[in-house]
Order: C-alpha cells, then structure tokens, then sequence
C-alpha cells in the first residue's frame, strides 16, 4: 500500500497526481469467506479492520447495500466523548478515545482528531449535582472530567446566553477536556483503505435480501449479487436492523427513528468547543470551515426516511436560539437525516445470537459515531473469539430479559419520557 | 410535516399530536400467569417494519384521544386512521 506523507504528496504533484494508487479496490464477491460483515458503515469497517489486524483474519468481505459512507457514518455531528457515569459505558468508550488519539497514525490518514472538549452545561442546582455526580464516576473510570461553574464557562465560551432573564439560565457544566470531534468521512475512508490492504474484500452495491441458516448454524447469505458462502456472519447495519432480523425471524428491542442534523452558513472561529444545553436536547460545534454543526431531538416516531421533517428541527434550533442567541442571524446551509438503531435502554446491543456464527452489534441510538473504533475493536474480539470481551459484555442482548439495563439517561426509543 | 386524520376532529398537522408507539403491542392478559417471553414481548421487542406500520398518536393538543394510524416508515403517507379500540 503507497504511504500517505508529505513526500509522498510532494512526489505526486510533481508527477501531476497520475500515479496514485486507487485507496481501495472494488472487488466481486467470492464464494466464501471466513467472516462477511454485512454493512460498510464506520462500524462494519471498523470490524473488519480489526479481524485483520489484531486477530489476523483476512478472508473477509464487507457487503454494502449502498456504497461506504453515505450512511451513518457520514450523517453524524462527529463529536466524540467517554463522559457517562455508567462502567459499562464509561470504560467502554474511554477504549474508543484511547483509539481515536493514536488513529490518524495507526490509519496513515488524517481523521483531523480534534479535542476541543465537550461541555454540558447546567441550568439548575440539580443538574450542578448530578454533573458533580457523573463527574466523579468518571474519574473513577480514569475518564478526565472538570465540574465548571458560571463565570469559568463565561471566561471559556463568552457567546453563549449569560444574561439573568432567560428561561434557562446557565448555572455551571461538566466538561471533559478530552472529548472533541474528528472528520467523519476520513474515519471511513481510512478504515476502509487499511482493511482493503490487508485483503478485505469491500463489496459495495450489494443488497442483503436473505440468510442461510441450518440447524441453528450460520451458513452464508443471499445478496443481489449472488449466495456467498460464510463462517461467520456480523451484522452492523445500524438503522437497517430490525429489516435484517425480520428475514432471521428475530424481534429486537429496536425502534428505527429519525435523527436531523444541520449546519449553518461557514462564519469566523466563534466556539471553539462542543457545547450541549442542558435544558433540552441540542448540541453545537464549529467545523474547520466554519459552519455551526448542530444537531438534537429524534423526529419521534418510526422512520426509514433518512429525510427529516420540520417541526423537530425548529424545536431543536429553538433551543439552539436559546443557548447561542446569534445562531438566529445566520442562514442555514444543509440539513439532513439519519435512520437511527433505538434501543429500549438507550445502549447498545454486541453480542453474539441464538444462532452460531451469527453476531449482532446494534442499538446505537444517538452515539454511533464516537463508538466507531472501539465497536470495531470489541466486535472483531466477539467475531474472532467467539465470545464477549469484558469491554462489551454489559452490552449483551439478553439484559433486556434479565433487568441490567444500562438505563444512562434513561433515554430509549420514548423520548417524549424525558 | 405530517397531517393525521383524527378520527374525532379532522385533518391536524403534527404538531398537536404526541407519538404512542407501536400500536399492536397488546399486554398479557390479566389474572393470567405471565412468561418472561411474553413481558419481553411486550416491553422491549418490537418488530420495527420498513414499511406499513400499525401505531398510537395522542391527540395530546386537540381532544385528548389516543387513535390509531397506519403509515408508511419510508413514506410517510397515512392510510387509514381509527379510535384506538377499533382494529386497523
């Protein structure tokens, strides 16, 4: 594989960029493969990434109904963080920030890692407490967290609404210095590229529409472009789910909503963190280009559209309005929708199924982008062992018949509850 | 936006509704013992289909009624609306 460098870059200009290598190639499926990881999303790459590199199985293909990333992984507001009070969530993605430092190195490609901090902040004494709260089961977890009061965060971020008249005023906020943002199309791409170098077949343009499936055992799948034999079949096609688990006769506890993101016109450096309001559900970063990036509220009921509706957008920019008075001056560039994998306990679902050879990684509600590289990574381990790793053994399907949910926010697929 | 036909008051615009659910997710009958599969089933599991969808709207800003709605999870069309204690 070329190596990505400033030399290498330098070489290729001078030569009128006609030699470089195609990042990945566009191969025809095989009849059969040790492991097919169905869905090229940032996830299913991920995966296989790490079947080749730490478990070193490279009879793998990757089979993408649409083409690699123009699903989640490019819809995404690409914030990243670990600042959950639960172990299973906290240690978990803590794995996934200790990935995202060292990825543009490890990929050879610039994922333009960001870590601008994220800040929640607090519109009450009571949130002031439960922060406090979250704040130091991070630190136990060995996450770094900072408990800001109001004249710090005024002194941080002076843009946001300080004024004493406001519905929701700012009391303080939890910040965790290490969270950030990284270019999500890059994730994609550079994950591909080295999973494509190791000889994993990315198959794109290949439509799942059935499973073979003998006495209890895995055998392969039925696509558009043919049966292709399989060892081992992982599913991680996020929003696509319970379409998939349908055809295995298997009801999940997933809800497929829609999520909206936007961002406004590019406008000068004026918020250099993530900030999320307290208050209600939005979220705001500034991209390198300048765009405001923001994103909420679930349009709220069952949706496959990936084409969201207006009312959960001005509800959402209503509280955006609220936090950021200035964001009502600017033009809106883009919007856009994603098909969102609900679980009922907010948290997501890698384990393996009743089925062998057959593994499920799902459930990723608003926050499959920051997951990317540890869900790979603990995926590839559930594959590849043909068991759980102590990182995703808490994410197991069978918690919704036992009780241990990994209720964090509370948050399922009922966001009216909140 | 979506425009729902209550069966009550009439064409209204989303905006007065609150989502429900699921709307043929039925409790396992009272008095009755009850298997962790079933309560599952009717908690947490949920077929999610891509396509016609059975499901509960509140009319939370109008009359306070629960209906029913059939509607498309791509499309969005609504074809047929009913009170919530007749079958779709």
């Amino acid at each position: 594989m070329q190596k990505y460098s400033v030399f290498s870059l330098f070489k290729n200009a001078l030569k009128g960029h006609k030699d470089w290598e195609v990042a990945w190639k566009d191969p025809n499926p095989k009849e059969e493969y040790d492991v097919v990881i169905i869905g090229g999303g940032g996830h299913g790459l991920a995966t296989a990434y790490y079947l080749a590199k730490e478990h070193n199985i490279t009879n793998v293909a990757i089979v993408e109904k649409g083409w690699i990333g123009g699903g989640n992984v490019g819809r995404n507001t690409t914030i990243l963080r670990s600042n959950y009070m639960h172990d299973e969530n906290g240690l978990f993605y803590e794995k996934g920030m200790e990935l995202w430092r060292n990825m543009s190195q490890e990929l050879n490609f610039n994922v333009m890692f960001s870590p601008r901090g994220i800040i929640n902040l607090a519109h009450s004494d009571a949130q002031m407490n439960a922060y406090a709260r979250r704040g130091n089961s991070m630190k136990l977890n060995g996450i770094d967290a900072v408990l800001l009061g109001r004249e710090e965060i005024k002194k941080m971020v002076p843009i946001l609404d300080f004024s004493e008249n406001v519905r929701f005023p700012i009391f303080g906020g939890l910040m965790q210095p290490s969270g950030g943002t990284a270019r999500h199309d890059a994730v994609a791409w550079g994950y591909a590229r080295q999973a494509d170098s190791m000889g994993v077949d990315i198959i794109q343009h290949c439509e799942v529409t059935g499973f073979d499936v003998v006495n209890g055992k895995i055998k392969g799948i039925q696509t558009s472009r043919g049966n292709i034999k399989a060892k081992k079949v992982g599913l991680c096609v996020a929003g696509s789910t319970s379409v998939l688990a349908e055809m295995l006769n298997m009801t999940l506890p997933l809800e497929t909503h829609l999520l909206q993101a936007c961002v406004s016109e590019p406008i000068k450096p004026i918020l250099d963190h993530v900030v999320t309001f307290g208050a209600g559900h939005f979220y705001c970063s500034q991209s390198d280009k300048g765009e405001m990036v923001m994103g909420g509220d679930l349009d709220g009921y069952n949706s496959y559209a990936q084409r969201g509706n207006l009312p959960t957008l001005q509800h959402v920019l209503t509280e955006g309005i609220a936090m950021l008075p200035f964001l009502s001056k600017l033009k809106m560039l883009r919007t856009w929708g994603g098909i969102m994998d609900m679980s009922m306990d907010g948290s997501p679902i890698i384990d393996k199924t009743h089925i062998e050879g057959l593994y499920l990684n799902c459930g990723w509600c608003y926050g499959g982008f920051k997951a990317t590289p540890v869900s790979g990574w603990t995926f590839a381990h559930t594959i590849a062992q043909d068991r759980v790793h102590d990182l995703n053994a808490g994410f197991n399907l069978n918690r919704f018949n036992t009780g241990h949910l990994i209720d964090e926010k509370g948050l399922g697929t009922k966001t009216w509850i909140s | 936006m979506l425009y729902i036909e209550c069966p009550y008051c009439g064409l209204r615009s989303q905006n007065e509704f609150a989502y429900g659910g699921d709307g043929t997710v039925k409790r396992p009958t009272l008095n009755k013992e009850v298997s962790d599969k079933e309560w599952d089933n009717f908690v947490y599991n949920r077929k999610s289909p891509r396509g016609k969808h059975v499901e509960l709207w509140h009319h939370i800003s109008g009359c306070r009624q629960w209906i029913k709605v059939q509607r498309d999870t791509v499309t969005h069309e609504i074809f047929k609306t009913v009170s919530a204690d007749k079958e779709i």
